[in-house]
């Protein structure tokens, strides 16, 4: 059986799915592809951190935009996805950490980012509760946290209301481009025909662009990631540290989740855990930022699978090598705060063949080719 | 060969003097100070009575199982109080906690007897002060000589229900009411099968029988409505009897349970498939007669490898490590192959009629009224799992069991939903319109059991 329609999307993570909404809202007939559930992966496992600060400054504009989108998540869904405003705390351990804060101070207000420099007084005033490790602190009053199983879903729901197609548990095993058709069959060997492709397949984005002739040196990431069990309320911000080996962030309804080093993972299977050594390790890091936090249950742990590129910035735009396919993949960590902007970049550069964001630094052949 | 053996019940001790036998010294770890397993559990030493008061019909089969384990603990690395909380297969290790200190243990071979924990299906009420399982007031019994109460009534279905309800009754506490929710006529229709287990089925007859002369009020066929009470306990049980009239029974403790499910969670973390067993109605881990599994290296035996009761499980555990024998390349006494295979089979045709006699009662799970608790970890009512299966969600329909705890938090607390699983997924079943098997189960994820944050080093120590 062949489906015909406009646009097609691989991949139903945060990106793919708020591609098909913002698609399907200017009355594209849209079709996406999803191996699993949509936000099965990368998506619906992560930290769930809402975060623009700290980010490569060629992310930023795509993280202004994203937040504005997270600000009206409510309206565009139904729901607001748990997405909570309780700003962004990045912590210096050391006077080199200290720095690097003081530094981001520019690329910020460059950005027109809202930033706070906490200095060594005040921070320990303002969080009673940090450990003495802790020197200072940058804060992002506009940043927070939202629920990652919450996300996809959502767009994806709207993006149904909206007209798009969500086509869950099909996994598409081929694709070709001829006479300005892409064609992509799925394991149960149905077909789909469109003269757009947008390739938003994650850490599998890589094996979708090779295929079509653009291979870029991708990798899987699985960060580690640990929960506890509920403890009282009392850390409202979201928590990072210069280097980012360690973050954790608490629920109002008291489970604190924590984050940093890297579990393995199979993405072949696809499959990812977390490393016991290393959920311990982060652990005492975590304790040494919170001290309270020693004696807390750890109730759960987990990994997911994003793709890694080698500068830690995804690829987006159009394909090098054949028109009417774009790429969108390769978050390196933090795309789940990108996803709803990517969408509606990827449905302008569908649509107006342009886009206000610049997406130079994002180029697919800006790798030198595999040696 | 570093061959690891965790558990020390029946199947665990088994299979350890098998091993030491053929000359090994396996790492054996356990959670509780001593070994027994949940059937054999012993109490501790002060509160140690003579076996015939514990464990009665049992109390030979007990005595002999805490001998070879007092004889083995010296022949193994024996290592109580230790949870072993994750396992890698293709590592080949074992992470454990023991009091506070982590402990990798790596192996050659792993042999997982884990045992089971009750089933529960919630009734309104089910999380009020004076609740328990039924094996967790056998154990209260047990462990600690003292009952879950002064007026207890148990409810459930199952040989644990008649044998707790005997346990207390002659331990002298006052049994209310035993309420089975299996009608009388499913247990009959049982009956021929259950012939073949013998001992064990005339056992059964017996507790009937003797709590029936000493008057203690029983219902089969039962529907549980609620269990009323307050902040300070439970005040009593309102049921309504086969034939639709309504009865209330005042008690200050309720048991409950529906038979068991295997602990399993060891198992899926090294990655062996589960399979859903219809008659038992649980998700079991997938492996042969012998205990051998999909994941080379890794064997199952006991309750954890799929319900089939103490004696079994000394069978099976014994199956199992001559099993990882064999494929080591070491030889074996073929006789005793045979004659665990044969008594294991014999077993199995039992157990199936047992099975059949105490259906797990999906319709009970299913209707659990929209306001009662499903969760209790997270404080979800089971209309919250309703909601969240359904299409005008924000989020989407959930159709399956992981999505719809990723909406709901339904089995995200502390349990992780080995309390609520079961019950959880009969209510999306049947939402969905859907045969349980078909909606999948809860994913596992380490640790296996809540796991304490290490309090921070001391500067003088040194970072390994
Ligand atoms: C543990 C973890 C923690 C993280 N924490 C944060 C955080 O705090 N903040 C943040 O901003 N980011 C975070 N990230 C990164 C973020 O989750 C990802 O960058 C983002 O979700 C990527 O979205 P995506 O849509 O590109 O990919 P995915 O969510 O992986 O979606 C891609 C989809 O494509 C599907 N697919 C792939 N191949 C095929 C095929 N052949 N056929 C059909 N479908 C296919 C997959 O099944 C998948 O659902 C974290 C990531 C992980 C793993
Ligand atoms: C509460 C309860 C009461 C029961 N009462 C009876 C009864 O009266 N009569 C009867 O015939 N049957 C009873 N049963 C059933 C009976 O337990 C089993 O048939 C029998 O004990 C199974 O033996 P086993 O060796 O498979 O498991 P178990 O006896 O359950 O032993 C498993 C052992 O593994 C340990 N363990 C499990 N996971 C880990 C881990 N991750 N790390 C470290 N250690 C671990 C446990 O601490 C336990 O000691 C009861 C079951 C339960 C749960």
């Amino acid at each position: 059986m062949t489906t015909e329609c406009e646009v097609l999307v691989l991949g139903g993570g945060g990106a793919g799915c708020s591609a098909a909404l913002h698609l399907a809202q200017r009355g594209v007939r849209v079709v996406l592809l999803e191996r699993g559930l949509v936000g099965s992966q990368a998506s619906g496992v992560n930290y769930g951190g809402v975060r623009q600060q700290g980010r490569n400054p060629a992310e930023l504009p795509i993280a202004r935009r994203s937040r504005e989108l997270w600000g009206r998540l409510k309206d565009i869904t139904g729901t607001e996805a748990e997405f909570t405003v309780t700003g962004h705390l990045k912590l210096a351990r050391g006077d080199a950490e200290e720095a690097e804060l003081i530094a981001y101070l520019d690329v910020a207000k460059r950005h027109g980012l809202p930033l706070r420099l906490v200095g060594r007084n005040a921070i320990h005033r303002e969080y009673p509760w940090l450990g003495p490790a802790v020197v200072a602190g940058s804060f992002a009053p506009d940043d927070g946290s939202a629920n990652p199983r919450l996300l996809a879903p959502a767009l994806a729901q709207a993006a149904r209301a909206a007209g798009a197609e969500i086509r869950e548990h099909t996994k598409v095993v081929a694709q070709h481009h001829a006479a300005g058709q892409f064609e992509l069959v799925s394991e149960a060997g149905q077909t789909f025909r469109a003269p757009v492709l947008l390739n938003m397949a994650g850490f599998w984005g890589g094996a979708v662009a090779e295929a079509f002739g653009e291979p870029v040196p991708v990798r899987p990431l699985s960060p580690n990631m640990a929960v506890t069990e509920p403890i009282p309320y009392f850390i409202e911000p979201n928590l990072g540290v210069v280097g980012g080996n360690v973050y954790l962030r608490q629920i109002p309804r008291g489970n604190v989740i924590i984050g940093g080093g890297h579990g393995e993972s199979d993405p072949a299977a696809p499959w990812a855990r977390p490393l016991p050594e290393v959920t311990l390790e982060v652990l005492e890091l975590a304790v040494q930022l919170v001290p309270e936090l020693a004696g807390t249950q750890v109730i759960r742990s987990w990994s997911g699978i994003d793709g890694k590129m080698p500068d830690g910035i995804p690829v987006i735009g159009p394909s090098r090598t054949t028109p009417g396919l774009f790429h969108a993949f390769g978050f390196s960590g933090h795309g789940f705060q990108l996803g709803p902007a990517i969408g509606a970049i990827m449905s302008e550069l569908v649509l107006d063949g342009r886009t206000d964001i610049p997406l130079d630094a994002f180029r697919i052949d800006r790798f030198p080719p595999a040696a | 060969m570093r061959i690891a053996v965790v558990g020390a019940g029946p199947a665990g001790v088994r299979a350890v003097e098998v091993l030491a036998a053929a000359g090994h010294r396996p790492i054996w770890i356990d959670e509780a100070p001593e070994g027994g397993g949940r059937v054999y559990q012993r109490p501790p030493a002060p509160l140690r009575r003579d076996a015939r008061a514990l464990y009665g019909f049992e109390a030979k089969r007990a005595t002999a199982l805490h001998a070879a384990f007092d004889a083995l603990k010296a022949r193994a690395d024996w290592r109580p109080e230790t949870l072993a909380w994750h396992i890698r297969p293709g590592a080949k290790r074992l992470h454990t906690l023991h009091r506070g200190a982590q402990d990798v243990v790596e192996y050659d071979a792993a042999l997982l007897c884990t045992g089971a924990m009750d089933r529960v299906v919630p009734v309104p009420g089910w999380t009020l002060p004076g609740v328990t399982t039924l094996g967790g007031a056998q154990i209260a019994l047990k462990a600690q000589g003292c009952g879950i109460g002064r007026r207890v009534v148990f409810l459930g279905s199952g040989p644990l229900l008649w044998l707790v309800a005997y346990q207390y009754a002659k331990a002298e506490a006052e049994v209310a009411a035993v309420l089975d929710t299996t009608p009388f006529a499913t247990k009959a229709a049982a009956a021929p099968g259950l012939l073949r287990g013998g001992a064990t089925f005339a056992k059964g007859l017996y507790y009937i029988g003797w709590l029936r002369a000493r008057r203690v009020r029983v219902a089969e066929g039962v529907t549980p409505l609620a269990i009323e009470g307050g902040a300070e306990g439970v005040t009593g049980l309102r049921w309504r009897d086969a034939g639709g009239r309504e009865h209330a029974v005042a008690c200050d403790a309720v048991g409950l349970g529906w038979g068991l499910r295997p602990e399993a969670q060891l198992a899926d973390l090294a990655g062996i498939p589960f399979r859903f067993d219809a008659l038992q109605h649980n998700w079991v881990p997938v492996r042969d007669a012998a205990g051998r599994t999909p994941v080379a290296g890794h064997y199952l035996a006991g309750d954890g490898a799929g319900i089939g009761g103490a004696e079994v499980a000394e069978l099976a555990g014994a199956r199992a490590a001559l099993a990882l024998l064999q494929d080591a390349g070491q030889a074996v006494e073929a006789a005793t192959v045979a004659r665990l295979d044969a008594a294991l089979a014999r077993q199995q045709r039992f157990r199936a009629a047992l099975d059949r006699a105490f259906p797990f009662p999906a319709h009970l799970a299913a209707g659990l009224p929209d306001d009662a608790i499903l969760c209790r970890c997270e404080g979800l009512r089971a209309g919250d799992l309703r909601a969240a299966a359904r299409a005008g969600n924000a989020a989407g329909p959930a159709p399956e069991m992981n999505r719809a705890k990723a909406f709901s938090r339904t089995g995200m607390g502390r349990c992780q939903g080995r309390v609520c699983g079961a019950a959880a997924a009969e209510i999306l079943a049947a939402e969905l319109g859907q045969p349980v098997e078909a909606i999948g189960r809860l994913r596992g994820q380490p640790p296996v059991k809540p796991m304490p944050i290490a309090a921070p080093r001391p500067a003088s120590e040194p970072v390994p």
